[in-house]
Parts: structure tokens; sequence; C-alpha cells
């Protein structure tokens, strides 16, 4: 068995995707299945999302209270086009409908927008990436215990700034990005999660909320005045308040509605636009990072000290692309060769992917035999490491109480980057290691495989001899 | 030395990977250290590798531009709902795809010709240019590291 681990394997005899692993592996089971289907990258990814549509569509696992942020909407709306319209039109004017409908639509659209976007969430490092980082902290080679937490120190715009490392990513968090515990991601310039939408506010949905909630507050705004007009029309002439409610029931459930959320979503709408104008996020501005409580001379490096630019730099910068390819298609030759290295887990979502989960693990036994070593040289991201990661994110409003799955309409994001055309392999692979790591219950899977193998990106060959071959480790 | 790319996937083995780190100097935009790893000196010259560095930070400096013209496109996307960018193709992809060129061709030009790879960083998550060291597995003795299993002829 050692020594196959060593075999070279002849290119010749390898070329491109077809599966013909080392046989010491066991995968003549696999070779019997049928040919599986492509698979893309959404049904393999770490977080903790969900994910409708083949992947266009991503929302965080707890849905929060989406449902009932749209509910309210949609009755509140349709209260109003029911009850206050009609007689608004006859006595008023033709245009509240209008203005009514306008801001209805532009509310629904930018809370979906919201809701199913991805907020800005960073792919886990490879494993290689994640070697070469541990290689430059820290040199002892004591993995017995988790180090200490890390930090790295940076200058920007001469203030220096802290960047943490995150144990559950693998990799040092780019300035602003923060680690959400509820959909166990990092999000680029993390704002906080949002159990109203159901997702994380980061830096590529943060248009869309803020929109979302400066057009809900004048929608609010806008029913509540019209309902309070409706209302003291037909009460006039003496007839009281008691008998236009009466008339008009749906006015009252639209006047206690409106009248106890007014005045949070424009509060929260009078802080965005303060947090817009100075360029901060709401986790910076929980934590204090700018403002200076520890004594020091602080100031946000990010501010360009005029309001104009601070929201041109938050609201108009081009929209950033998604990084995780949700759609991509995940190579067919890796995840056929890799059958004991990667083992298929189904994923939160209920997917209706055949996994290679009895196949893979007579192959991971018989590897786990060779080399107890990797049980500690694998870095897997178990689910405790969310909660074990130092840095929790301050989820401000969390407060999962309940699971809705809600798919709705499909929302393209730019997440095609080719493919085809781009050697992903390394990526793919170190992804599928880390999400059968992440859900795992079955003991046959306790022991880790090495995730460090999947390298050679172009090189198929290199790739199956380094799946083959679990000892040499980088 | 290997003629082109294809050869340098067929023949040749993985030996080592760098990782050209972020640099955060300038706030969050995208940008890369353009300092000269070690790994890189006995395969490639300084400049060739700094000039594909900068042309690269150029390139996210376009792509991540705020101006006039970002303004017109952010004020005229938020009265659509947003709705545009389900039909348009936004700036940042438009200069991903000229990216994905670029590197496609210095790839093809400078790199594999000296047994070296650049990976395109938006395959990993912007963080790093992964750039890919491989050895001619026809070599013997050479000093790559884990697993250039170049024949037993040499031992």
């Amino acid at each position: 068995m050692k020594n196959c681990e060593y075999q070279q394997i002849d290119p010749q005899a390898l070329p491109t995707p077809t599966p013909t692993p080392p046989p010491h592996h066991g995968k003549d089971t696999e070779k019997k299945k049928e040919p599986r289907r492509p698979r893309r990258k959404w049904e393999v990814f770490p977080g903790k999302n969900r994910f409708y549509c083949d992947g266009r569509i991503i929302v965080a696992r707890q849905s929060g209270v989406l449902p009932l942020t749209l509910g309210l909407i949609l009755v509140t709306s349709g209260l109003f086009f029911i009850f206050d319209c009609p007689f608004l039109v006859k006595h008023l004017t033709s245009c509240i409908p209008v203005i009514g409908g306008v801001l209805f639509v532009f509310v629904l659209i930018t809370l979906l927008q919201t809701s199913f976007t991805d907020p800005g969430i960073l792919p886990r490092a490879t494993p290689d990436e994640a070697a070469d980082i541990e290689k430059q902290i820290d040199n002892t080679g004591n993995t017995s215990y988790r180090p200490p937490p890390r930090t790295k120190e940076v200058l920007i715009n001469q203030q220096v700034v802290k960047l943490k490392y995150c144990f559950t990513c693998k990799m040092f968090r780019p300035p602003r990005t923060s680690h959400c515990s509820l959909c166990d991601n990092c999000v680029e310039r993390f704002d906080h999660h949002c159990p109203w939408v159901g997702n994380c506010v980061g830096k590529r949905n943060y248009r869309f909320f803020y929109t979302f909630i400066v057009s809900l507050s004048f929608l609010t705004a806008f029913i509540f005045g019209c309902v309070t007009t409706h209302l003291a029309l037909r009460a006039q002439g003496g007839k009281g308040l008691v008998f236009a409610l009466q008339e008009s029931p749906g006015s009252a459930v639209e006047l206690v509605i409106c009248f106890f959320s007014v005045w949070s979503i424009l509060g929260l709408s009078g802080f965005h636009t303060y947090l817009v104008a100075s360029n901060l996020t709401t986790n910076e501005d929980i934590k204090g990072s700018w403002s200076g409580k520890s004594g020091e001379d602080v100031t946000n490096p990010y501010s360009q000290k005029n309001i104009f630019i601070n929201c041109c730099s938050v609201l108009c910068v081009p929209m950033p692309p998604s990084l995780i390819d949700r759609r991509g298609f995940l190579p067919t030759d890796e995840s056929a060769q890799t059958g004991s290295a990667d083992i298929e887990l189904p994923t939160l979502a209920a997917k209706s992917e055949i996994n290679v989960c009895t196949q893979g693990t007579k192959g991971l036994l018989e590897s786990a035999a060779l080399s107890p070593l990797l049980s500690t040289s694998c870095p897997q991201g178990k689910p405790q490491n969310a909660h074990s990661c130092p840095e929790t994110s301050p989820a401000l409003n969390s407060d999962p109480t309940s699971e809705f799955s809600k798919g709705c309409r499909g929302n393209h994001t730019s997440s095609s980057h080719g493919d085809t055309s781009h050697p992903r392999h390394t990526k793919a692979r170190s992804k599928k290691c880390k999400r059968e790591a992440l859900h795992i219950p079955n003991p046959a899977f306790d022991v880790p495989v090495s995730p460090t193998s999947p390298d050679a990106a172009p090189d198929s060959k290199a790739g199956s001899h380094k799946g083959g071959s679990l000892t040499p480790l980088h | 030395m290997f003629h082109n790319l294809q050869e340098l996937r067929h023949s040749a083995s993985l030996a080592n990977k760098v990782f050209i780190q972020r640099d955060y100097s300038e706030g969050t935009t995208c940008k890369f250290q353009t300092k000269f790893p070690s790994e890189l000196e006995s395969r490639i010259e300084r400049t060739l590798f700094e000039d594909t560095v900068k042309t690269l930070n150029n390139y996210y400096a376009e792509a991540e531009k705020i101006g006039g013209q970002s303004y017109l496109e952010g004020c005229l996307a938020c009265a659509t709902a947003y709705l545009i960018f389900l039909c348009m193709e936004t700036r940042y992809e438009k200069v991903l795809k000229k990216i994905a060129k670029y590197i496609q061709e210095q790839n093809e030009k400078i790199y594999a010709p000296r047994g070296l790879l650049i990976t395109d960083p938006i395959e990993r998550g912007m963080r790093v240019i992964e750039i890919s060291i491989y050895e001619d597995r026809g070599s013997s003795g050479s000093s790559s590291g884990s697993s250039s299993v170049s024949g037993s002829t040499a031992r």
C-alpha cells in the first residue's frame, strides 16, 4: 500500500477528464456507476447558506423573519390599495395609488435583492494558501493545541489596522471583513446580519439594503399620511373617528402597523444615512473602532472626509463580482478521482445528488489506516469552529427564531466567471473536503483526509497523484 | 525549459506555490504587493514579474474607479431599483474578462516557458495571486520540494 502512494502516474495513461484512479483505492464501484452529472459549486459550498434556482439565489440558512417582513409589507399595502385608495382617488387625486404603487414595487424589489444577493462572501482559503500562511506565522510546528489568536497589522492611509486570522476560513481577514457566525462565512465590508431580510448585509448588497429601508420609510410614511387623511375626511361633518373606522376597518389595521413601524424604520434610515455619509459600517460603529475610545488618535481610514464622496464610494462604486462562483461547475475528473480523499455529502438544502459516501468509505478507511498523522495536519472546519472563532460577528438583531425557506424569483448576479475555461480544481477540491468536514455526523468519516493534496490546477496528473498519495504532506 | 502551456501541464510536476498577498496600504481597493518573492528569483526576471503585477493592479483600479461615470451609473441603477444589474454586464465584469485574457496571454508568453503558471485571483477570492512553480519531470536532482518523483533512474 505504501508503495502505491509514491507511484508515479504515467501521463499518457491519464488523458483529461476520465477517471482512471490508482487501483489500490478501491474505486471499482465508482467506475461501475453511470457517469455523474457535472456538479455545480454551490452544491459543495461550505458555509451555512441555502441555494435555490440552481445556485442563482442565495439566502442564509435561517431566514429569520423575512416572511414576516414580506407579509407585513404585502398586507399593509394590500389594505391600502383596497380600502384607502378608492376613497382618496374620489376625493383627492388619482396620483395617490400611482405613488403608492411605485413605492411598493421599489420596496419589494429591493427587499428581494437584499435577501437573495451574495453579500460579499469570501471563499475559504485553499489548503495551499492556508499552509502558506501557517508557515509564515508559526514555524514551531506545534499543532497539538490551537495557537493564540493571530493578528497582522497593516497600515491603511497612515492608520494602523489589525487584521485578524479567521480559524474557520483559514486566512487573515481583509480589512472591514467579519465572520458571520449565523452564515458561517467571512463577509467583506460586513455591516450586520439582518434577520428581517434573512441575510447578511455586506459589500455587495448594502446599496440594496439602504435603498430598501429608505423607500420603506417613504412608503410607511406615505401610507400613514394617506390613512390619516382618509380617516379625517371620513370623520368630517361630526361623524367621528369611530364611524370612520367602522366604515373602513382595513384602515385601522394599517394605522396600527404604520404607527409602530414608521418610527423605527425612519430611525434606521437616518442611522444608515449617517453611516453612509461617514463611510462606516454598523459593525465598526458598534465596536467603536474609529471613535478613539482607547484614547489613541484614531480616525476612520476609509473616510474621504467629504460626505458626497463617501456616499459615492459606498453606493455608487461599481458593483463588485460575487467571489464564490456558485454556478461554476466542479471539474468532473477531480470529482471522480478523489473518491477516497473527498467524500461528497448531502448539503443542508436538500440537494438531490447521489454522493459517493458508500464507495468513498472503503477508500477512506484504507487511507486512514495508512496515515494517522493526517488527523493532526488536516485543517478541518468543523461546525464548532464557527463558535470558537475568536471574533464572532455582532449579529445585531440576531434573533434566529424560526426557519423558513423561501424561494422567489431568480436573481441573477454576476456569478458566471467562465464555467469551464479556468482551472478551478484546487478550489473545488478544497471546498469539497471542507464541506464534508462540516457536515459529518457519520463516524466513518471521523478520520480527516488530507486536503493538502489538490494543488495541481492544470495538471490533473499530478493532482491525481497527490490524491492517491496521502503521506507526502506539504 | 517548456515550450508551451500544454507541455507544462503534461510533463511537469508541481513543485511549489507562491502567494502574492494583497496590499492594503490604500484601503480596501484591490491591489497586490509588488514585492518580488524569493522563490521566483531563479525562475523569472524581477522586472517582468513587477510589470505583470502592476498591470493587474491597474486593471483592478480601473474596475473600481469612482468618477462621474460611476456616479451616473449608480443613480441610474438606483432609479431602476437595481434591476439593470440583471440585464447588463457590469463594468467590473467587463474588466475581469480583460484580466482573464491578459493572464492567459502572460502565461502563454512569459510564464509557461519558465515553468510557472499564474492563477487568476478571482479564483482565489481576490485574496492572492497564486503562482505555481513547476519542475520538469525529466530533470534529475533538482532541488524541488515535495512531490517531484522524477523517476527511479536518478536514484
